[in-house]
């Protein structure tokens, strides 16, 4: 047998045989590639510059998180769920808090229903932003991605002067929020909206009707309302095919029901016509916000759910009353345990249809605890989209679909 | 030949910087560091935050992001390194040209973090050698800016004749 | 004596568990209060045998036999409109009945309602029939389940493993698989990448969270004192401060003096 030299790489990888027919060339992207966002793989089979078999591979990013759920008690697992679809962490906290809090039957106080909308939303401002820079600057914009980022700035500065994090909040508990909103939060909240209400225009007026945005984007990875529902799409994708569902709407949660809002479509199943979607989306958010912030005067200082077998008490009963201490020594140790049973609340990530399905056996640990995320169910459509388009219009479509790998392979 | 008025021994001093080809040279590599696009998972996106608006990366010429490792010096590895993907970690990095550095950027880089499990190499050094490990989850843009100043802190003080001192691991 | 570690189930526990507390059950409400449900469900008894149904958390569970989920979900899809394959995986139940739990969740967007429908597969065989021709959605799902737990959809166009790798070992989400890996995982890229020789260059992986080298952190904390791993040190620095600068400064660039630096009150 032949050793191996150290420091010398035996590359096994490109042994792989391809199965080539006729004279098709066949091209490996990624996974280290600048717009594969994060570390998804294609390999391409391409006559000239047409796909003709696209092979996405995924699970560059598995880094076991159903697994870890079954291992740890339930309140430790919320943090890890912030690293899953990085881009809104907060939305990926919200559905799995709310699958737990369906589990436990527990009710949130009004004041932390509030708080909560708004974080989400928040959230979905800064996703959506993060999808305009990233796509722009994959299509070739280089101006909107700076543009984006600095709007999106001002969004992480909200969340940050609220929970302390940037990127990974963990702004919501099994239960409530563990924090309450700080004094003028929600002034700079609406000198933000009306800041980025102009800022919108500005982008529209530089993308919406540019020639080369267009052209990129028009026409280009159709996608007929009956495949996308076949396919499993959700969110922004699913409505770009001119299906109107969207959860916030169909199946309310939190404050959604007492909101007006309209649910932007459009039919034209291109990518131009889910960019537009993205957009009004936008325009959505800001003004769900707007209506959010007169709710939140009137409402209770209480922001944490009572429910003493699942949920620790409050910090200042903790410290002066013993059942309470005892109470929050067990729940810290050893996990609560909810009842024997499942739970899955679907909810609207800015990406799609995201929901923990969560088995329970009556333990501390979750029993299996299975991810839907939206962007596994985007990227297996890639399998069929690109065939036929051009090499391009591959790399509008990766950007143009919002995939997080993290989501993706969890 | 111009006529020169200025007596440069009596005034000022000759318009001459006097200094070693080891410290001029090792300058210039320090202040154009051209990082790789190499966004693994979470940090990719505060690596995308430094380079753009705010904080501004060029400042330190490090933000020009090449997406080649041919063309790169230094591999700020931002993520998660999964045990799916560190082959072609490996493989980049020996497609850098020399001189090279890496930046393990967030604590699943530096040691695998809260990823305890089965498919998370526990920590990039078990396949490349590491200069700088950067802590944090996710590490803020000024963390990553004070890394890059280390780094060129580090690279100042390194000799080009010599051969680099052979890091850790390999 | 050692303590006893079941072996079909190597997953972590609660530290203490109440030897009396019994988990009470979620409540599980007859489908018949439901009017979409109860006509749903009566159709699927119509044609089909159902084991168990029951309405809990907003979702009509229904338990089918493993034979008959091809045909079951034929007819949600087409005659009650539920277009939607929302989710595809199974449970491990191999420690408690030997059977791995199969569920599939349907959304029907015309009716905004969800089914989830279950069926039970003996671990023996772990067989049962793809139904990737009628959810398009359910190809990638099908393969993420047989690679995490080993379970053969039969006449799937591309049963291959998705998010590990092809030459991995084992079934990630089984109970028998611990959550750091077994041997071959541990030194999976090592393996890949410089072989088995370099197993000791490279030493076993450090798992454990609260492990501190005490001298390792000292080899790494001033630039241009690191020592070569496994070198010995012989020489400490005694100045343990890091500045970003040398102490004298560099050519052309300013050092930043806290005093004189402007700090904004507010950010713009």
């Amino acid at each position: 047998m032949q050793r191996q030299q150290p420091n010398i790489l035996k590359p096994h990888f490109e042994n792989v045989n391809f199965q080539r027919d006729g004279n098709n060339m066949i091209l490996n992207l990624g996974p280290q590639h600048p717009s594969a966002h994060g570390q998804l793989r294609l390999v391409l089979e391409l006559d000239g510059e047409k796909v003709v078999k696209s092979t996405p591979m995924v699970g560059y990013l598995h880094r076991g998180m159903e697994k870890m759920a079954e291992n740890i008690p339930y309140n430790k697992f919320l943090p890890t769920t912030d690293r899953m679809d990085y881009i809104a962490a907060a939305s990926n906290n919200y559905a799995f808090a709310a699958s737990v809090e369906s589990l436990i039957g527990v009710e949130v106080p009004r004041r932390a229903k509030v708080i909560r909308t708004m974080i989400l939303e928040i959230n979905r401002l800064n996703s959506h932003l993060f999808w305009l820079a990233t796509h722009a600057l994959d299509v070739g914009a280089m101006s909107v991605f700076l543009y984006c980022f600095r709007e999106r700035e001002f969004a992480l500065d909200l969340i940050e002067s609220y929970c302390g994090a940037r990127l990974t909040h963990s702004a919501m508990r099994i239960g409530g929020v563990p924090l309450d909103l700080p004094i003028g939060w929600l002034t700079s909240l609406e000198k933000y909206c009306d800041h980025l209400s102009t800022e919108i225009d500005n982008l529209e007026g530089l993308l919406n009707e540019n020639r080369i945005w267009k052209m990129r984007l028009e026409g280009v990875g159709v996608m007929s309302a009956e495949e996308a529902i076949s396919s499993g799409c959700t969110g922004p994708s699913l409505r770009g095919s001119g299906v109107e569902y969207d959860i916030r709407k169909e199946e309310p949660y939190e404050l959604y029901d007492e909101l007006e809002f309209d649910i932007p479509v459009s039919q034209r199943g291109d990518a131009y016509g889910r960019y537009q979607v993205y957009m009004k989306e936008m325009r959505e958010s800001i003004k769900i916000l707007k209506q959010l912030i007169p709710k939140y005067a009137g409402t209770s200082t209480i922001i944490m759910a009572e429910s003493p077998k699942y949920i620790s008490a409050p910090k200042e009963q903790i410290m002066t009353q013993n059942y309470s201490l005892m109470q929050h020594f067990v729940l810290v140790t050893q996990g609560m345990r909810p009842p024997i049973g499942e739970s899955y609340v679907p909810t609207e990530s800015p990406k799609g249809e995201l929901g923990f399905y969560i088995n329970s056996q009556g333990e501390a640990h979750p029993y299996r605890l299975k991810v839907r995320g939206p962007s596994f169910w985007h990227t297996s459509i890639f399998e069929n989209l690109f065939v036929g388009e051009y090499l391009a219009d591959v790399i509008t479509l990766i950007g143009n679909f919002n995939i997080v790998l993290g989501e993706v392979d969890r | 030949m111009a006529w020169h008025k200025v007596d440069y021994t009596k005034d000022n001093g000759l318009p001459i910087l006097l200094t070693t080809a080891d410290k001029i040279v090792s300058w210039g590599r320090s202040n154009s560091i051209w990082p790789l696009t190499y966004g693994l998972a979470c940090c990719a996106i505060e690596m995308m935050a430094t380079g753009a608006s705010r904080y501004d990366l060029d400042r330190f010429g490090a933000g020009v992001f090449r997406a080649s490792p041919r063309q790169s010096d230094v591999m700020i590895i931002a993520g998660t390194l999964t045990k799916k993907h560190a082959e072609f970690t490996k493989r980049i990095y020996d497609q850098m040209s020399e001189p090279k550095w890496v930046i393990s950027m967030g604590s699943c880089a530096n040691t695998g973090g809260e990823y305890n499990t089965y498919s998370v190499v526990q920590g990039v050094d078990r396949i490349i050698p590491v200069d700088i490990y950067l802590p944090g989850c996710a590490p803020r843009p000024e963390t990553l800016q004070y890394a890059i100043m280390m780094l060129q802190k580090k690279i100042r003080k390194e000799s080009i004749f010599r051969k680099q001192r052979q890091r850790r691991l390999v | 004596m050692r303590t006893y570690k079941p072996k079909k189930n190597v997953q972590h526990k609660a530290y203490h568990t109440d030897r009396f507390y019994v988990a009470p059950t979620l409540a599980k409400i007859d489908p018949s209060t439901d009017e979409v449900f109860s006509k749903d469900l009566k159709l699927v008894e119509k044609n089909f045998s159902v084991e168990e149904a029951y309405i809990q958390n907003n979702h009509l569970v229904i338990y089918v036999k493993p034979t008959d989920i091809y045909k079951v979900l034929e007819l949600l899809k087409d005659s009650c409109k539920y277009q939607m394959l929302i989710e595809l995986s199974a449970i491990d139940f191999v420690e408690q009945s030997n059977e791995f739990e199969i569920f599939y969740q349907l959304l029907s967007l015309t009716k905004k309602k969800r089914i989830r429908l279950k069926t039970k597969i003996s671990a023996d065989d772990k067989k049962i029939k793809s139904v990737c021709d009628l959810y398009k959605s359910a190809n990638w799902a099908e393969r993420e389940a047989y690679d995490m737990f080993g379970i053969k959809f039969v006449s799937h166009p591309n049963l291959k493993r998705i998010l590990m790798p092809d030459d991995w070992y084992d079934h990630p989400l089984l109970k028998t698989y611990p959550v750091e890996g077994d041997e071959s995982a541990s030194w999976y890229e090592v393996d890949k990448i410089y072989g088995k020789e370099y197993r000791d260059i490279v030493g076993p992986e450090l798992r454990d969270p609260a492990y501190i080298d005490r001298l390792d952190s000292k080899r790494f904390i001033k630039i241009k004192h690191e020592v070569p791993y496994g070198a010995e040190i012989s020489e400490t620095p005694t100045n343990m401060m890091s500045e970003y600068q040398e102490e004298k400064g560099v050519f052309l660039v300013r050092k930043l003096r806290r005093a004189k630096s402007k700090i904004l009150k507010k950010r713009r």
